[in-house]
């Protein structure tokens, strides 16, 4: 089978401005994937199903995974001039102090498809699809219509992640009820507050119940 | 009736199930099978739209058995999810237990001793051996045919249940592996059970095969019902005798040659015409392929150790990096997918159900048919909830 470079020079050849990025896995397992752009994704997938040589034509495994803002504390050095008294004289002097700064890395949500070949039985080529952010920008197209195999995969990728694909035949919940509004499977799910229907609530869960009720009453109805 | 007429053609752009026009007279009837009917072997609804007898449309609901594994997955450390694996396709846990520790030995780059690879063929085969003639047995009940067919395969099953409960401790639910080998190991006498229990096997292939497979009721039944083009079950990612049925030659255990596969003489057995006939034949073929290279593991199993004694297990944090481990369980793919951030736990962990997967062509086959075969169609699919739904 091709190396994933093979594979990211063919693609590049074919679709042009693909953007394909290759995330290496530093893990034994060595399955490195390739990144590629949410715009360029339908033509890129058409091209490694029909292409002859990769033939990629089972779409085995579509997936979420979610990737929460991340703040990383770095300690830089710096080096800046301050005036200092030394031996009763005003000096300027060069000094070099370590700061602790802050940055937040943006987080996104990101949709992995594990591909293989039933032609030429080999795989997996692995290409992962990334959003804008975790928000508000949560578009990506659907693959359905290339690989039938990702329809109920995307269903609950959206169900479960909250990424919307576009193009998705039927894009409804598949695991959770339709009123349901959140998205279990982020990181930063936190579980509705249910303690109103502990029949005898009693220690912990008492004092949450009554967090719980006193809240309720202050918002009035929960929706 | 679309019979694999245009097998060769290959399919263009998005597949989606054919419409099927009402012959206009009357209303159309909404029909909820489930998710209490027996026929769907847990709770599982088909919400049916019925013109007379005729399926108009077909939308399977799912969810009534969810329980998000892949999130408890997440709380706790890999060892910890060993146990829930079993539970995902409850009738067939050491397939699940195989296909998770193969995905964390990909991971991690542990090596498997050559007995506990024996170990894991011998449990895996039983497994598949249950699995299928149990499906079997549930197909034929659906048909009618109430209780005596599936107790002669139970009866089996309660002899290679008996098995797994003197080597694991457990009759199901069996946590038998562990990464890099398993977590016991099998006494002379265990093995001995096994060849005598083996050696019955085809005794009780045959009878069941006769039994059936002659039957014209059966025949009537099930050719040229619920036909699977091989092109779309390919590309809707059908996986296991499902889609060796429609033609399709791939078993994992051939393609990847996982474990110790590569060592046995066994043959795949390939399906014609891909209707609920061919996919009831195909277990039984494959049951008897299983039972040939169960002979010859249990000819060949060596002596040696289980597990590596230097495999780590308290304080196990594989290296950052994420690996997909396959392998060929009696319902299809089965694959893990993993993710590790260098903690104890994973950072995403994600199962590839072949039951769920499977079911995405259902409304394709059932289509046109009466609903009476529906049932059939779907017991021709052979899942599990359990593992559907998570």
């Amino acid at each position: 089978m091709k190396t994933v470079e093979e594979i990211k020079a063919a693609i590049e050849a074919v679709v042009p401005g693909a953007g394909v990025e290759i995330v290496s896995n530093p893990s034994v397992s060595g399955q490195h994937s390739l990144r590629i752009k949410p715009s360029h994704a339908f033509q890129v997938a058409k091209f490694l199903r029909d292409d002859a040589e990769l033939a990629l034509d089972f779409l085995s495994n579509a997936t979420g995974v979610d990737w929460p803002d991340k703040e990383i504390s770095e300690k830089v050095k710096v080096t800046r001039t301050v005036a200092k008294t030394v031996d009763g004289v005003e000096q300027q002097v060069e000094e070099t102090v370590e700061e602790t700064k802050k940055r937040v890395v943006p987080g996104c949500l990101e949709a992995v498809y594990h591909l293989f070949s039933m032609a030429k039985g080999h795989g997996p080529v692995v290409i992962r699809l990334k959003t804008a952010n975790r928000t508000d920008q949560v578009e990506l197209p659907s693959l359905t219509p290339i690989w039938r195999a990702a329809e109920f995969q995307e269903r609950e990728i959206f169900d479960l992640f909250g990424i919307v694909f576009t193009g998705h035949p039927d894009l409804r919940r598949l695991l959770m009820w339709d009123e349901f509004k959140d998205h279990p499977m982020r990181r930063d799910y936190i579980e509705p507050d249910d303690f109103e229907y502990e029949p005898t609530p009693h220690d912990e869960v008492l004092l949450r119940a009554q967090a719980h009720k006193s809240r309720e009453q202050g918002l009035g109805n929960r929706e | 009736m679309a019979v694999a007429e245009n097998k060769t053609e290959k399919l263009e752009g998005w597949n989606r199930p054919p419409l099927i026009e009402p012959d206009g007279e009357g209303e159309l009837l909404e029909v909820a099978m489930g998710p209490h009917h027996p026929s769907t072997h847990g709770v599982f609804r088909m919400d049916v739209a019925l013109d007379g007898e005729r399926v108009i449309r077909l939308k399977p609901v799912f969810g009534y058995l969810h329980r998000n594994h892949e999130k408890l997955a997440e709380g706790m450390t890999y060892l910890g999810s060993m146990p829930f694996t079993d539970r995902l396709d409850y009738m067939c846990p050491m397939t699940n237990n195989w296909a998770y520790a193969i995905a964390v030995e990909k991971l991690t780059g542990q090596e498997v001793p050559e007995r506990a690879q024996y170990l894991r063929v011998i449990v895996g085969e039983l497994t598949r051996i249950v699995n299928h003639a149990s499906a079997v047995g549930f197909l034929i009940q659906e048909m009618g045919a109430s209780g005596t067919p599936l107790m002669y395969a139970f009866k089996e099953r309660e002899k290679v249940l008996d098995l797994f409960e003197s080597l694991t401790g457990a009759r199901m639910m069996v946590n038998y592996m562990r990464f890099g080998g398993c977590r016991v190991d099998a006494t002379a006498a265990w093995l001995d059970a096994t060849r005598k229990v083996v050696a019955g096997l085809p005794k009780f292939v045959g009878e069941f095969e006769a039994l059936l497979t002659g039957n014209e009721i059966l025949m009537a039944r099930t050719q040229g019902v619920g036909i699977l083009r091989p092109d779309l079950a390919v590309n809707a990612g059908v996986t296991g005798p499902m889609l060796r049925a429609s033609g399709v030659n791939y078993d994992i255990r051939k393609v990847d040659r996982y474990g110790i596969y590569d060592r046995f003489n066994f043959r795949v057995p390939l399906g014609d015409h891909g209707d609920v006939y061919d996919r009831f034949m195909i277990r039984f073929l494959e049951i008897r392929e299983s039972i040939k290279i169960l002979e010859q593991a249990l000819k060949d199993i060596p002596g040696g150790p289980v597990m590596d004694s230097k495999a780590k297990i308290r304080g196990f944090r594989p290296k950052p990096g994420e690996a997909y481990g396959r392998i060929e369980a009696p319902k299809g793919e089965l694959g893990f997918y993993l993710i590790s951030d260098g903690g104890p736990n994973p950072y995403r962990y994600r199962v590839r159900p072949p039951s769920l997967i499977n079911l995405t062509i259902l409304e394709d086959m059932c289509l046109g048919q009466n609903v009476a075969d529906v049932v059939l169609i779907f017991g021709s699919v052979d899942i599990v909830l359990g593992e559907v739904d998570r």
